[in-house]
């Protein structure tokens, strides 16, 4: 299994402000890795530098080539993707019409459009309202338009900034089950969560990331079970069956 | 005034209107997708006319220098980023894209010229020549700058609309020109005498308009520039990078305005320094949309047109005052209705 991302001593600032401390961060082909960690400790900055929309230092490597002097939709037509934490819609277009954007990257090449029945059949719901403007859908509607027009782009590495927040119990679990699905397809998946416990589930190996950088990091299913982590983010409750 | 009066009024006002409509929604479009205030449109215009005229006396226009000028500083600039970001492999490519493309357009333009080729090849020609040049002045004046605020848009593009009439006046020289009539019948409808002149001219705006409604409802790139337009953000995030669509932009403007340079120069004699003052009307019009609004920038400068129509006859030495004084009412109605948002677009 080949490294897909590797990051190592990114620091990012605002202005003369350091957010994110020279943090080092692997994903590989076909993995889910979270991130999780407190309010404001730098883990949308991690994705946004990532992504480019950023400044950052130190290097970052996708598909063992380095990012540093590509821009933003250079590295989404390499199919670097990001769901980010404010969806950053189309407001006044359509579902569809959101859906065909996120194959812009892809304009060129023949099957552009072919992950549309795809999408449309993860979130039947998209396709009952193709014609509605995305501005006047419900967040979880939302949500799922933003996570259906990043897969029109046919990522290799998705990234997702809190995907679940603000969802009902029901449309998280379904949220998962799409992301697990995603990895089967061969998928790398950089997951940041504030709902640490459905994140730990999912994912292969976790960083917990606290004032910018990396306190703790392991295979999931330790991580899961380190009374530190127990503690602060899955509520102190060891979980039943560990 | 009687009825006949009013009817000729009302035709003149309309058909200037539609010329001002297309620059009102060139405006808009420019400024959703880019926020910048395109001061420096109505050089378009007058460039668009005076390349025309240029063609029809059998000289190449000034416009060709002017092409072949700008694609050379824009070719540099490409091979200077191809360079600084160690991608020197592209730059072939880039410069043929920068400097070739235009550089055949200005040539086609100045073997054509002496030639007297029939009048439409003539105006496909004015309009790709000068089409061609908004591109790269979005390369050379915006793009480097494209990130700043719209008060430094605002302030660059008034610097290049004094450069852009100096540069006419260098490359067209002072005379004014005026192109023949596209028609010259008319007929009688009714007991109002209607020009073919004028139906032309409301014809080509409406039919151009329709073709913009299908780009940008229809087209994939014609929804890019929509989606930049409302999220530059999440347009950046499906891969829409703001250069392409800025040019891209300034491309369509710039053949709007063109099409007004066409359509006005039979109407008015136009001089290197004209297109200022037509523009401000384009920008009464777009203003009255609040420069978001397509249809209303429209049916604004269709009202300015006929304002301007009807003044002219009542009290013709005020006409252009009390055409820009209607700005004022216009502009404390919207202060008072439109919500103001924090962010600057
Ligand atoms: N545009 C900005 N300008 C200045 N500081 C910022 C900016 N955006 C974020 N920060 C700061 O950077 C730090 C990290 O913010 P970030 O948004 O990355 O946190 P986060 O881990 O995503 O938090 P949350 O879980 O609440 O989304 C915070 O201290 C925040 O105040
Ligand atoms: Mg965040």
């Amino acid at each position: 299994m080949g490294i897909l991302l590797r990051a190592r001593r990114l620091s990012v600032s605002y202005g003369r402000v350091e957010a994110v401390h020279g943090i080092s961060l692997d994903v590989s082909d076909g993995s889910i890795v979270t991130v999780i960690g407190p309010n404001g400790a730098g883990k949308t900055t991690l994705l946004s530098a990532t992504i480019g929309l950023l400044p950052s230092r130190g290097d970052i490597d996708y598909e063992g080539a380095s990012l540093t002097t590509l821009t933003v939709e250079e590295r989404v037509a390499a199919g670097l993707v990001l769901v980010p934490e404010k969806r950053e819609l189309f407001a006044g277009m359509t579902v569809a019409e959101n859906l065909e954007l996120g194959a812009f990257a892809r304009r060129r090449s023949r099957d552009a459009m072919s992950a549309l029945n795809d999408v449309y059949r993860r979130f039947p719901r998209l396709a009952e309202r193709k014609t509605q403007l995305a501005a006047t859908l419900s967040g979880g509607e939302r949500q799922m338009l933003a996570l259906g027009r990043a897969l029109m782009a046919r990522p290799k590495l998705l990234m997702l900034d809190e995907p679940s927040l603000g969802l009902a119990p029901l449309i998280v679990r379904e949220i998962f089950s799409i992301i697990a699905g995603l990895k089967m397809a061969g998928v790398g998946i950089l997951l940041v969560e504030q709902n640490a416990r459905a994140a730990l589930q999912v994912a292969d190996y976790g960083y917990v990331l606290e004032t910018g950088e990396v306190a703790l990091e392991g295979p999931a299913s330790d991580l899961a079970t380190n009374p530190r982590v127990i503690d602060t983010y899955l509520g102190g409750s060891v979980p039943a069956s560990a | 005034m009687d009825l006949s009066i009013a009817a000729l009024l009302t035709q003149d006002g309309i058909t200037n209107g539609a010329i001002y409509a297309l620059l009102a929604l060139a405006l808009v479009l420019v400024f959703a997708v880019t926020r910048i205030i395109w001061v420096p449109s109505g050089e378009f215009v007058a460039y668009g006319t005076l390349t025309l005229a240029g063609m029809q006396l059998g000289k190449p226009p000034g416009t060709v220098s002017l092409l072949v000028g700008m694609a050379i500083v824009a070719g540099l600039l490409e091979v200077y980023v191809c360079i600084r970001r160690g991608e020197i492999a592209r730059a072939p490519r880039r410069l043929l894209l920068w400097t070739g493309v235009p550089c055949v357009i200005a040539a086609l333009v100045w073997w054509s010229a002496p030639l007297n080729l029939p009048f439409p090849v003539q105006v496909a020609l004015t309009l790709a020549a000068v089409a061609a040049l908004g591109p790269l002045l979005y390369r050379i004046a915006y793009q480097p700058i494209a990130e700043a605020s719209v008060l430094v848009l605002l302030i660059v593009s008034v610097a290049v609309h004094f450069t852009l009439t100096g540069l006419g006046l260098w490359f067209f020289g002072a005379e004014g020109s005026r192109t023949p009539a596209f028609a010259s019948a008319s007929f009688q409808l009714g007991n109002v005498n209607v020009n073919v002149q004028s139906l032309l001219v409301v014809g080509t705006s409406a039919a151009l308009i329709g073709v913009l409604y299908v780009f940008f409802g229809r087209t994939l790139y014609g929804k890019a520039l929509r989606a930049t337009a409302v999220n530059r953000v999440g347009a950046r995030l499906v891969g829409i990078s703001p250069s392409f669509a800025g040019t891209l932009t300034f491309a369509v403007a710039a053949l709007m305005c063109a099409f007004c340079g066409v359509l006005i120069g039979p109407i008015t004699t136009i001089y290197y320094d004209s297109g200022f003052l037509v523009s401000l009307k384009g920008f009464v019009g777009a203003i009255i949309g609040g420069l978001v609004s397509y249809p209303l920038a429209a049916a604004g400068a269709l009202l300015v047109g006929l304002l301007e129509s009807f003044s002219s006859f009542w009290a013709s030495a005020f006409k252009e005052v009390i055409v820009f004084t209607l700005i004022i009412p216009v502009l404390l109605w919207r202060s008072l209705t439109t919500h103001h948002h924090e962010e600057d677009e």
